[in-house]
């Protein structure tokens, strides 16, 4: 971290801030698209481009995590209950919820919250971009040495997630009055 | 690194994602030919019918490009590309040969290229969907339920090799290798190389293409070069798969004089891998959509966390 003076932009910064762009644009057509695998897809278009701001960011370890999880996994979980639904091809009329207002009120208070949180926090530090940060060996060593504790602290609350997720699909098929497994014959 | 070198590099990752898949075609048609007791295709060109893959380009370029009509047509036109390009990409973290013969080396090279791999099989995921049709959609849902099972063990397996050498870079692997290594991640080889069988849909985990139950799955719709483009992603498919299986579990480069025929070694055991690829096409029958499940989830899932105790365990004992 150095200090450096504000507006001294490098090519960089400049395309930085093109592909952040980029990502904003894709996420809002993400919401406001009537065609539920559009949503999807411009969904692919705005994490690819967070996996390209980490590289800008020399971080090339979080950039390739980040493709094969989000790109690799998510949308293809996503895209793969689309299509168990049958989405249609062209606009649904009932893609849209009565929610809108308060999906908007959240979405512009957690972004005020976390851009607020971040400016606080690093005002004008720098990072310097010559040397790389994010190589797997230095962010190994963080990850398990300095912050293994939160870290084993998410994933008991991930597997708390997937064990509530299961209980309460379980409890909803007992309710409907058929057997967990084999149902329906 | 100067102009010249990036060239000469991007130069020849090009011209190995141009020739490589098109030997592996070649050799399928032949190899598949003989296996069956018939000989294949042999006129085209003269000598036993090598140009019957240029030939089928040139046919494949001239056939009308068709798109349905109540297709989504942008993304049936994108679809292909999305197919075809990630294994371009992929082809450039790849070492060939000792001392920086790699297009380039990459510091997190095994997950660059695991995740490369897996934006690949979107192409053929968004294909189902936009061609507007009942079977091509059924073939993108088994797609999408086949890619979800066998992502885990093929990271869990390609995990192990980077906790044996204790890098994640494709070369750095390549430096720690030991002979042993090969009996060590027997394991793990095969579960990485029948996984990424099943990532690429080849038989006998093609339940997605099926010809003939949902005739040719996600592609029914394509036609002419943009079927073209499927195709050579599969065999583009096949060269990385092997050649990774080959780098990660078989020694890469490694070999007798392999200061000087390193590369050659790559290619030799890249080239037996493809074959065993095509081997299994013409051994084994189509296995169930709901087989193609219950083997990843149940045998090679507990294979690779098995191995990776059993990589840990040595580590630990030896380090």
């Amino acid at each position: 971290m150095t200090e450096r003076e504000l507006l001294s932009t490098s090519g960089q910064e400049i395309v930085f801030v093109l592909v952040g762009l980029m990502v904003l644009g894709a996420a809002v057509l993400c919401v406001t698209t009537r065609q539920l695998v559009h949503a999807a897809l411009w969904l692919v278009v705005a994490l690819g481009g967070l996996a390209v701001e980490y590289l800008l960011l020399t971080a090339e370890f979080v950039a390739w995590v980040q493709v094969l999880i989000y790109l690799g996994s998510v949308v293809v979980l996503l895209l793969f209950g689309l299509m168990l639904t049958r989405a249609p091809i062209g606009p649904s009329p009932d893609a849209d919820s009565g929610n809108r207002p308060v999906a908007l009120a959240v979405a512009l208070a957690s972004a005020a919250c976390l851009v607020t949180l971040v400016v606080d926090a690093f005002r004008t530090t720098w990072i310097d971009l010559d040397e790389p940060h994010g190589r797997s060996d230095a962010l190994g060593d963080s990850l398990f040495r300095t912050w293994v504790l939160p870290f084993e602290a998410l994933s008991v609350l991930l597997l708390a997630a997937l064990v509530g997720a299961i209980a309460l699909s379980r409890a909803r098929r007992a309710r409907a009055g058929t057997p967990a497994d084999g149902g329906g014959r | 690194m100067d102009w010249l070198d990036v060239a000469v590099r991007v130069l020849a990752v090009l011209v190995a994602f141009l020739v490589l898949p098109l030997l592996v075609g070649q050799l399928e048609h032949k190899a598949m030919a003989h296996m069956q007791g018939r000989v294949g295709p042999m006129h085209a060109g003269g000598f036993h019918g090598w140009a019957q893959l240029v030939a089928d380009g040139v046919k494949f370029a001239q056939k009308e490009d068709t798109i349905p009509d109540g297709a989504d047509r942008l993304i049936f036109r994108l679809a292909p590309g999305v197919a075809l390009v990630p294994y371009l990409v992929v082809l450039i973290a790849i070492p060939l040969g000792p001392d920086g013969m790699v297009g380039q080396a990459v510091d997190a090279g095994i997950f660059f290229v695991l995740a490369a791999l897996g934006v690949g099989v979107l192409g053929s995921l968004i294909a189902g969907w936009a061609s507007a049709n009942k079977y091509a959609l059924l073939g993108g849902l088994r797609t999408a339920a086949q890619l979800m099972a066998y992502e885990l063990p093929l990271l869990l397996a390609a995990a192990s090799v980077a906790m044996a050498a204790g890098t994640l870079s494709l070369p750095g692997i390549l430096d720690a290798f030991e002979w042993w290594w090969v009996p060590w991640q027997l394991v793990g080889a095969f579960v990485f190389f029948t996984a990424g069988l099943a990532e690429l849909q080849r038989p006998p985990f093609d339940a997605p293409i099926a010809p003939e139950e949902i005739i040719f799955g996600a592609y029914t719709e394509y036609s002419g070069l943009r079927f073209a483009l499927f195709l050579l992603a599969e065999y583009a498919g096949i060269v990385v798969v092997s050649a990774l299986t080959a780098v990660l579990f078989l020694g890469g480069w490694h070999g007798p004089w392999s200061d000087q025929l390193g590369w050659l070694w790559t290619l030799l055991k890249t080239g037996v891998l493809c074959f065993v690829v095509i081997w299994a096409r013409v051994a084994w029958p189509r296995l169930r959509a709901d087989q193609i499940q219950k083997f990843a989830w149940t045998v090679l899932v507990p294979l690779a966390l098995a191995q990776i105790a059993f990589t840990g365990v040595i580590k630990v004992v030896t380090g």
